[in-house]
């Protein structure tokens, strides 16, 4: 699904944050991609969304070189990704719904579509019953939910995830987890950046490393 | 498969969501088009209304750029149709001398009718004259003061129709009658109309040149008002962007914006110039009757306010047009 075949990244300013990476995640695979912070994983996801190009290498999404891909594609690429941020980039000038509504909308589906599809998403995360809120009005655990609930709610083949817990406590971080889980079982190629390694450790799942912008693979994870 | 599976919003396998994008047909697409420009307008409305401030003062500036100007045309058109009802006449008048003897005009009546080019001549006596000077302009009374009548004895002569226009063929005509004796001067009353047609002439140009300037203002301030709209949701442009929304999507709702504040500039106007023109009205009937004139204003009427709404909403599209298309391709993730 996503294929890395010596891809690198450099900066106008010089700074190379990814070197070299090669790497293939399948269709209903999932993998964790850490490192410490600088180590190029927000780089890394960026390519994959399009919000940068390699300066090297092939990037291939489902087959497709993305180097080749015009501009007036991206909007089109990107119906197919699904991203949840850190700080979750929620919009707080409209209700809970009308968040998760906002790739429907944008990819023209119809209205009863829409909330049959959103209701469907919010029911997922556990949060049908605030779809009428302000975001605002969340808890940070909720409004990540939520952000989730927007990242899925168009079924997209690959779900990008940059540090979804990272503000989270244990037991909702493991929370959220099991809610990847969930969407690699129905066949999404999930890929999650985060640096929390006890979380890792406790999941039987694929762990990428990015050390200054090199990528290497460990077939499991020791405990830090 | 069912579709009743892909109410989870998650896939049953990676094959199947591209069957979601080919089930949806083109008149499925078309409906949620349809519908999101709609759901669009609304907001936009809502929008503005949530700033009853800011967006009043961006409307007012429309308004009063096209109130201007719209005023102005409907001065000129006023006076247009005063003049064009002398249009036709090509009528001359000819001043005799004062105290001319009742048997010299006759025979230059009778001389002058002889000409061929005249169709139509009118004896006005000095006596004749003041009776109507008196009916008329309220002179009335200080004309009762005079001694003896100061005006002099007028003959109105209509040229046959062939002359009209024909310019050497007129001045020909005024060098001949001058020429008459008793005659002291000959008015050309075309004279005036040609003035005054050169002065409304000056006037339209004027509307033109002040409502080309004032609609560059207008796009300039909607602009503005739009490129402020987008930088204070430059966060949601991008999180719209970064779950594919297309560049047209994210105009939208600014180029909504920005037809509002032109067609409610526009409604304005067109309220401001009826206003206006009530309150002239009033006056210049008053005015218009004392002059025993029928003129009356030439209203802007309510195809006319339609103009300035639609006007002032082209103005504000064009206007955020141009503030969007710059500002939002730069706009990315």
């Amino acid at each position: 699904m996503i294929e890395f075949d010596n891809v690198s990244k450099r900066y106008a300013d010089g700074h190379e944050a990814l070197s070299q990476v090669s790497f293939a995640l399948d269709t209903g695979e999932m993998a964790f991609l850490t490192g410490h912070s600088g180590a190029g994983k927000s780089t890394l996801l960026k390519l994959i969304m399009l919000m940068e190009r390699p300066s090297g290498g092939q990037l291939r999404v489902n087959s497709k070189n993305l180097n080749r891909l015009h501009k007036s594609q991206i909007p089109y690429y990107r119906r197919r990704v699904g991203v949840v941020f850190q700080n979750h980039q929620l919009l707080f000038d409209r209700s809970v719904f009308d968040n998760v509504a906002l790739p429907l909308q944008v990819s023209g589906v119809e209205r009863r579509d829409i909330e049959r599809r959103v209701r469907a998403a919010l029911d997922k995360v556990g949060l049908l019953s605030k779809e009428k809120l302000n975001p605002v009005q969340l808890s940070g655990g909720e409004q990540q939910r939520i952000g989730i609930a927007r990242a899925v709610v168009h079924t997209p083949r690959i779900l990008l995830a940059d540090e979804p817990t990272g503000n989270l406590d244990p037991e909702l971080s493991a929370e959220i987890m099991s809610l990847f889980e969930d969407f690699k079982n129905v066949g999404v190629s999930v890929l999650v950046a985060t640096h929390d390694i006890a979380l890792i450790s406790t999941l039987n799942e694929r762990v990428l490393t990015l050390d200054h912008g090199r990528l290497s693979e460990a077939a499991t994870l020791v405990p830090a | 498969m069912s579709r009743h599976k892909h109410d989870t919003a998650v896939p049953q396998s990676s094959r199947r969501s591209g069957a979601v994008e080919s089930r949806r047909n083109l008149g499925s697409l078309l409906r949620a088009y349809f519908h999101n420009h709609q759901k669009i307008a609304a907001e936009s409305f809502a929008r503005i209304v949530a700033e009853p401030l800011q967006s009043v003062m961006t409307m007012l500036v429309v308004a009063i750029a096209l109130s201007l100007p719209a005023m102005l045309y409907v001065g000129v058109s006023s006076l247009q149709q005063l003049s064009g009802s002398w249009d036709s006449s090509a009528q001359m008048t000819l001043f005799l001398q004062k105290g001319a003897k009742d048997q010299a005009i006759k025979s230059l009546i009778t001389r002058l009718e002889s000409n061929d080019e005249l169709a139509e001549i009118q004896y006005i006596s000095p006596v004749q004259a003041l009776d109507a000077l008196q009916d008329s302009g309220g002179f009335g009374g200080a004309l009762t003061l005079l001694d003896e009548n100061p005006l002099p004895p007028v003959l109105l002569v209509v040229p046959i129709a062939d002359i009209e226009g024909d310019v050497p063929r007129v001045e020909l005509l005024v060098r001949t009658l001058s020429s008459q004796p008793l005659v002291d001067e000959v008015q050309l009353d075309m004279k005036w109309l040609q003035r005054m047609q050169q002065i409304l002439d000056i006037g339209r140009q004027i509307t033109l040149l002040l409502g080309g300037a004032l609609s560059l203002g207008v796009l300039l301030v909607v602009g503005n008002t739009i490129r402020l709209a987008i930088e204070n949701r430059r966060d949601e442009i991008l999180v719209v962007k970064l779950v594919g929304g297309t560049n047209s999507f994210v105009r939208r709702p600014f180029l909504y914006i920005g037809l509002w504040y032109g067609a409610c500039g526009g409604v304005i106007a067109g309220l401001g110039v009826l206003l206006a023109q009530f309150w002239l009205g009033a006056t210049v009937l008053r005015l218009a009757a004392l002059y025993q004139s029928d003129f009356t204003l030439k209203g802007l009427g309510f195809d006319g306010v339609l103009v300035l709404v639609a006007l002032g909403g082209a103005l504000g599209l064009v206007g955020a047009a141009l503030a969007v298309g710059r500002h939002i391709a730069q706009l990315e993730p």
